[in-house]
């Protein structure tokens, strides 16, 4: 597979390592009453969709990035990549 | 009909015309007490038992295209007992002990060949692990062997035990491990459940649940509604996507893992080898092919095929552990979809929907299950408590913290 | 004249002849040849048997479709098994052995499979052989195992190199014949970066096997004037001997070269292989078509062969398979074979043509309407029984029958990633399906356009087509004037009526029967009968022989044809070497090897490695006299514990954490509290998943208010700073943090014991105060050395002993080293290596990998109350999950033995005194153990449920792997010092 990487352009996915589902940057809040579902949600739940798929990458073998990559599962079609930062930041996401 | 050596013989001499068919190929009922969705291994098997040992009837298996073409149908073969903790060792042992009489049991020669499995060992703290777990499977009842180096050349010298990157420091060996041949699993069980009354749906998909009130009243499909008492889905990769129909999330991702066969060879390789600095996995099937794999592709995918990388990186890992193999050549790669789940260990559970159970998180480890998975999930439906050697495999695990983590790797599934 | 059966023309070169070996006698050929030409040339056409029945065989094909003509080609330890005699090339020297009899391949003991064959029908033995159980692997499996496989391995290392490599190209052209010439022509003179792979050695493709012309030249010629284009053109890369094996995602294939298969020998240096990643923008699939056999009884005799390659063994290599040929076909195609035959002065005893209203013929009877009923012949077909249109029988004889029942497009790589052929009415054979890989496009008869003119102007407007996409503008290559015939054929798949075999799958010995009792048995669905009957499963992949397995299928099944649908096809395209696959990744390059900077100062001392991931650690330095490792080992533990030792501690990983938000960030990702510690301070962290679960230990040094150094243990140096870079980027994206990994930048020295302070002393710049009042535990700073080198310096202990750990500039590594040895000579200091290590750090109680093993948690490592609940951390909500703060949960503690001369055993469980022994009542187990010299008793580590309560118990730890039991007594698992003492002096 090639990714493209917003800054650096077409890189073979063996440049990357996975993680999985873009939700893992959704991590709940530790003060909220129901901390202990949400987190349980968070780490071990997944819609594991056939089809488009919003996903974790990292630049391992090159720049350092973590990616989110919108790939389709069944035909591997990649239709977007973005830093996951801004996605991050877009979530509402800060420190 | 049942097979016998005589049978075989007489059929030869009269030219086979009393071969009837192996299943009928009925039409769906409007109502079972069970249905089994998903007509693999594992499907088959909970059929096969809950008429069998739970002494139960009117049983439906439904499967979307042709039995046995899942996982069942695409796997490295290898069957073995050899795990580490104590929510799976016994279960996989019950598992080993009934492939051990499942021929006879079903009547089908599944050519269940218990010619071992080495796993080697490569550094000193792989020793103690390995010591850890060879102890448990002894003391779960299985058996296990502790080798040293030189054990492991006179059994095998054929590997890279003079020029290796990673020396071979010994190997821990299940005798009883081995290989069985995969489709004859499927057939037999589905030969074994057709004979028993059991109904196998081919070609019938399922595209959702009649759930009123909290309760699972039957399943939608291409053939029209089937109603029924208990709905059991058991579509291994396909569980997310089924599930999802009742409103599910499942703890796991579905992920593509290739195979590997070389062409026919005269025997080589005696039983089972696992390669323990690289992952990779050998046997050499009755026909003579090198049967091997490795790591999952480690996306999640639904397709069925993988990429090169991941070729490659099995590949290097056999000729890294025996460079003899270098002049054979790879004559097929498939891909099948494992249902990864998030600590690397199944689920056989009720839902929290009435009259709807669940049977999947096998990863790439299912084929070896099948019995015991079946037998056990048979348990789970037909009385509505767990079997006691899969009494961990709940879905509640997560939620509570008694993960079942053999790898260690936690809820990542593509480590498991 | 020894080539009995060589004619004249063809593309050898009849002034370089080559002396070969088949089953150990000489025969001679020419460059151009192949194995299977050549042999057939010196009137040879045995030259296997099949796999089930042991029938003897002779050549099907011309190309890597075959499924019959498989030897072991070459001898010691480059013996190559299941190679084809049809696509080997002939080199002098070439040996070759059959394979698959015994004890010859004229006299093969096991062909008495073939007079039982009743007995071995489709799934024979899924009935039988199940008594006794225990038969099975010792008398029945033996057995068969013996009878299976094919060819055989040396057994030896694979003595050749292969290679691996990259390309990138706008456009892959995939095959050379008419449709890839043209296509690659057009593309090429357009200036695209083209790149044209033949898995033949010459190009041309059908070309080279046909007598038509194009324009006024053969189409050998016009190939070779296209070639000598293409090669001139620099942005044109012509790939011969190249195999595309698969079509991966996004446009990349994966290509094998065989670039020295066609020597003895790899020229020195030299690969015999290569492994292509081509990347491309798009690609065309020029891989033309296979021709397809009609099933009749016995038609599988030596010498009954497709009809294109008897064409392609007489005109291309001009070798005949015989004298006399017999022609049987259901399309204009054998019509075509009598010609040429003819023009070369062959014999055709007749057409037996299945159509009613075949054409005449010039050259011989025409028997329309008839079919072929059975053969006759040993080791080679001798005669045919034709059923003539009115039901009379003929016998024709011949030495060899030219079999001709349609073309089949070369759909494979479309297919790949799980597109679907379609059915096409007018050639009766599947085409590629609209639903391909992305990005590639079909051309030539590998679309079913089966003309030569078709294929010619299919190419060419294909590139024109692709490159239009690519926003290159390219004119279509005028096409020579080429032979534009429709294709003429009547389905016809196989004989009727017979009572004998007729073959479907040549090597695995499938018949027509095996797929009418597989469908009697209701396996219906092309799975099922390919994984009950094995047809298509051989080496050739079923490339002749699915098709008539799928149309009489769907005739049993009344069904089309398109209905049954084919099975899937999959990578590679053809067998590719394992060796090719593995590349350089072998012996000692199967994983590079990292080397500390110490490493060759270790290697002088005699240090004996150990491998740790990729790195290479030294393990011990052993010194004259020692025999036993233990002995150097102890050595060093005492020597260290008494004055001082030396060891390299460089593969801990260490990452640079720099920022305003540094502290807020470590105090996020370690479970403990980071946001007061003080500049010039390190502190032991842990570092949990999200689940709760320890991931790694280590400390952090904070140099500055904004920077902190970092250190992970030596496995998990990747994964932990990939994890801190996704709380960095993922979690937290506005936090003020960056990250570097600077593992490889440092090497870091560890100086333990009680002079490890005034060793240092010698070494540290004098500006610098490290006195234990100036320096004290845990302290850490930036130092220079040696009069300004820059380094750091930690005041941290593993061993528990007065110890530090200095880090200098990686390329001092090799100086500091030697500089620190020279200093530590009054102190008779040591180098100790990762046992000694290993040794004190059990002594004191600290955990490593063997205790982290990603299932237990703080507090089973007995830190259960460092995980700071003030705070949000990673892990540290779902640590409080109810399963992983059990009453009785695990807990780490020491073990003694209670004889001190028996050995604790990693990897034993834990058991009560006294009662059973079993999973049931296992009570933990034993993660680490060593011999303490100075305790001089055997010790261990290990997880005991409830363990901080059971202190002063005896426990049996039990090894029933060597059946061993051993009585231990649960202590502390600070075996040394317990309170610190040492460390802090």
């Amino acid at each position: 597979m090639i990714i493209n990487h917003p800054i650096l352009g077409p890189r073979d996915a063996q440049e990357f390592t996975y993680l999985g589902d873009a939700s893992l940057l959704n991590r709940p809040d530790w003060q909220a009453n129901d901390a202990a579902d949400q987190f349980y949600n968070y780490q071990y739940l997944r819609d594991n969709p056939a089809g488009e798929h919003r996903e974790l990458w990292f630049h391992e073998q090159g720049d350092r990035s973590w990616l989110v990559v919108t790939r389709n599962t069944v035909t591997h079609e990649i239709s977007k990549v973005e830093l996951a930062s801004d996605v991050a930041r877009k979530e509402g996401r800060s420190k | 009909m049942r097979f016998s050596g005589f049978k075989v013989i007489k059929e030869a001499l009269t030219g086979h015309k009393g071969w009837g068919p192996q299943w009928r190929n009925p039409e769906p009922k409007p109502h079972y007490d069970f249905i089994i969705i998903g007509g693999g291994g594992h499907g088959l098997a909970t059929a096969y038992y809950l008429v069998k040992e739970f002494g139960q009837k009117n049983i439906a298996v439904i499967e979307k295209g042709w039995i046995g073409g899942g996982n069942v149908g695409r796997n490295t073969t290898i069957i073995r007992s050899n795990y580490l903790l104590d929510g799976n060792e016994p279960f996989y042992e019950f598992s080993l002990k009934l492939w051990e009489g499942l021929e006879q049991d079903f009547n089908y020669n599944a050519m269940v060949s218990q010619r071992g499995i080495l796993n080697l060992i490569h550094s000193d703290a792989q020793r103690d692990a390995f010591t850890r777990r060879g102890n448990a499977m002894i003391l779960n009842g299985a058996d296990a062997v502790l080798l040293n180096a030189e054990e492991v050349r006179a059994e095998v010298p054929f590997l890279n035990f003079d020029d290796a990157r990673f020396p071979i420091k010994g190997g821990l060996a299940q005798r009883r491990g081995g290989t069985v041949r995969h489709d004859a699993v499927a057939w037999g069980y589905a030969r074994g459940a057709d004979q028993r009354g059991v109904d196998i749906i081919q070609n019938c998909e399922v595209t959702g649940f009649r759930i009123e009130n909290g309760v699972c009243k039957g399943i939608e499909t291409s053939r029209g509604f089937i109603g029924a008492n208990k709905v059991a889905s058991a579509v291994a990769g396909s569980s997310s996507r089924l599930m999802s129909k009742a409103g599910m999330r499942l703890p796991m991702e579905s992920h593509v893992l290739q195979a590997f066969v070389t062409e026919g060879l005269k025997p080589v390789i005696p039983g089972v080898i696992t390669f323990g600095a690289g992952h990779f996995y050998v046997s050499q099937s009755d026909k003579g092919g090198l049967v091997f794999g490795g790591d999952i592709d480690g996306y999640n995918s639904y397709a069925q095929r993988g990429n090169l990388p991941t070729v490659e990186d099995v590949c290097e890992s056999g000729m890294a552990i025996m460079p003899m193999i270098g002049r054979s050549r790879l004559l097929r790669s498939w891909g099948g979809i494992m249902d990864m789940s998030m600590d690397g260990s199944p689920i056989i559970d009720k839902t929290h929907i009435d009259g709807l159970y669940f049977n999947g998180g096998w990863c790439y480890g299912g084929f070896k299950a099948t019995p015991a998975s079946g037998w056990c999930y048979a348990h789970l439906l037909a009385t509505d408590t767990p079997h006691k050697t899969a009494k961990a495999y709940r879905f509640d695990r997560f939620e509570h913290g008694y993960m079942i983590d053999e790898k260690g790797m936690g809820a990542q599934p593509n480590l498991h | 004249m020894t080539q009995k059966n060589r004619l004249t023309g063809g593309l050898i070169d009849r002034t370089k002849p080559l002396e070969f070996k088949f089953d150990g006698k000489s025969y001679e050929g020419f460059e151009g040849d192949t194995l299977a030409s050549a042999l057939l040339a010196n009137n040879v056409r045995l030259m296997g048997r099949s796999f089930k029945y042991h029938r003897p065989r002779g050549p099907l094909t011309a190309g890597s479709e075959e499924p019959n003509a498989i030897v072991e080609l070459r001898t010691g330890n480059r013996q190559e098994p299941n190679t084809r005699a049809t696509t080997a090339e002939l080199y002098d020297g070439l040996i070759a052995n059959s394979q698959n009899r015994w004890p010859s391949l004229k006299h093969d003991f096991m062909a008495i499979n073939d007079r039982f064959s009743q007995f071995f029908a489709a799934g024979f033995y899924y009935k039988t052989f199940m008594w006794p159980a225990a038969f099975w692997e010792k008398v029945y499996e033996p057995i068969i195992r013996k009878a299976a496989g094919l060819g055989s391995l040396s057994m030896e290392a694979d003595p050749d190199a292969y290679d691996k490599g990259f390309l990138h190209c706008d456009l892959l052209i995939i095959g050379a014949g008419p449709a890839g010439l043209s296509a690659a022509l057009t593309a090429g003179r357009a200036g695209a970066r083209v790149i044209m792979s033949e898995e033949d050695y010459i190009c041309g493709g059908r070309l080279n096997s046909e007598t038509y012309t194009l324009d006024d030249m053969t189409g050998t010629e016009w190939a070779a004037q296209t070639l000598a284009e293409l090669q001139s053109l620099p942005n044109v890369r012509i790939m011969t001997r190249t195999t595309v094996i698969g079509s991966y995602d996004h446009g990349i294939y994966g290509a094998v070269e065989r670039v020295s298969d066609h020597i003895a020998v790899p020229a020195d240096g030299a690969p015999r292989q290569t492994l292509w990643r081509i990347y491309s923008k798009q690609a065309l699939l020029c891989a033309g078509s296979t021709e397809r056999p009609i099933a009749f009884e016995n038609n599988d005799r030596p010498g009954i062969m497709l009809g294109g390659a008897v064409r392609s063994y007489v005109n291309r290599w001009a070798a005949t398979p015989a004298q006399e040929i017999a022609i049987f076909t259901n399309n204009d195609d054998g019509h075509r074979t009598a010609a040429d035959l003819a023009a070369k002065g062959i014999k055709v005893s007749a057409i037996i043509d299945t159509r009613a209203d075949a054409p005449t013929s010039e050259h011989t009877t025409v028997l329309a309407g008839a079919k072929v009923k059975d053969s006759l012949g040993r080791l080679g077909v001798k005669q045919l029984s034709v059923e003539l249109a009115d039901g009379s029988i003929r016998n024709v004889s011949c030495e060899a029958v030219a079999v001709s029942g349609g073309w089949n497009p070369n759909v494979h790589m479309t297919c790949h990633q799980r597109g679907r052929p379609e059915w096409d009415e007018n050639i009766a054979a599947f085409v590629p399906g609209k639903d391909g890989p992305p990005g590639l496009s079909v051309a030539g008869s590998a679309a079913g356009i089966m003309s030569t003119h078709g294929a010619l102007t299919s190419g060419a407007k294909s590139a024109v087509a692709i490159l239009k996409g690519l926003g290159i503008k390219a004119k279509a290559a005028k096409t020579p004037e080429a032979e534009d015939a429709p294709v003429s054929l009547q389905p016809y798949w196989y004989v009727k009526g017979g009572k004998g075999r007729a073959w479907l799958d040549q090597q695995n010995d499938v018949t027509v029967k095996d797929v009418k009792l597989a469908h009697q048995e209701n396996f219906r669905s092309v799975e099922h009968l390919k994984r009950y009957t094995t047809l298509g499963m051989a080496t050739d992949q079923g490339k002749t022989s699915n098709m008539g397995g799928l149309a009489i299928m769907a005739e049993l099944a009344g069904k089309s044809i398109p209905e049954v649908g084919t099975t899937i096809f999959r990578p590679p395209y053809t067998p590719t070497s394992l060796g090719v696959l593995g590349g350089r990744a072998v012996g000692k390059n199967f994983h590079p090897t990292r080397k500390t900077p110490s490493h060759f100062w270790a290697e002088e001392r005699g240090a004996v490695f150990v491998e740790v991931g990729n790195w290479l650690r030294a393990q011990w330095f052993p010194i004259a006299g020692e025999t036993h490792w233990r002995q150097s080992v102890d050595r060093e533990v005492l020597a260290t514990r008494k004055s001082v030792g030396i060891c390299d501690v460089t593969t801990l990983g260490k990452i640079d954490v720099q920022g305003a938000n540094a502290s807020e960030f470590l105090n996020k990702v370690y479970c403990n509290g980071f946001a007061k510690l003080a500049v010039g301070k390190t502190r032991y962290g842990l570092m949990l998943r999200e689940d709760g679960i320890a991931m790694d230990d280590g400390t952090a040094g904070r140099m500055a208010k904004d920077h902190f150094v970092v250190t992970t243990t030596t496995a998990n140096a990747v994964s932990v700073y990939r994890h801190m870079e996704f709380c960095r980027q993922c979690l937290w994206p506005d936090i003020d943090v960056q990250l570097i990994s600077t593992t490889e930048s440092w090497a870091q020295y560890a100086v333990a014991g009680p002079n490890s302070r005034k060793l240092l002393e010698k070494v540290v710049d004098r500006e610098f105060d490290i006195t234990n009042e100036a320096f004290p535990f845990m302290a850490c700073g930036e130092i220079t050395v040696c009069g300004g080198l820059r380094a750091r310096l930690f005041r941290i202990s593993f061993s528990g002993e007065l110890a530090y750990e200095i880090a200098v500039p990686t390329r001092y590594g090799d100086a500091m080293i030697r500089k620190l040895m020279e200093a530590g000579e009054e102190f008779d200091a040591v180098p100790y290596g990762t046992e000694a290590l290993g040794v004190m750090r059990i002594e004191k109680g600290h955990a490593a990998g063997n205790e982290l093993n990603g299932t237990t948690t703080a507090l089973n490592l007995g830190m259960g109350r460092m995980v700071s609940k003030k705070k949000d951390s990673i892990g540290s909500t779902l640590s409080e999950r109810v399963g992983l703060k059990k009453d009785d949960a695990l807990m780490q503690v020491g073990f003694k033995p209670v004889d001190s001369k028996e050995p604790v055993v990693a990897g034993s469980h834990l058991m009560a005194k006294t009662g059973e022994v079993n999973a049931a009542v296992d009570q933990g187990y034993i993660t680490s153990a060593a011999y303490s010299p100075i305790l001089e008793s055997s010790i261990g580590i290990g997880f005991l449920k409830d363990g901080k309560n059971r202190k002063g118990e005896i426990m049996r730890a039990v090894n029933p792997l060597k059946n061993q039991t051993v009585f231990v007594e649960v202590v502390s698992a600070h075996f040394v010092d317990p309170d610190g003492e040492r460390l802090r002096a």
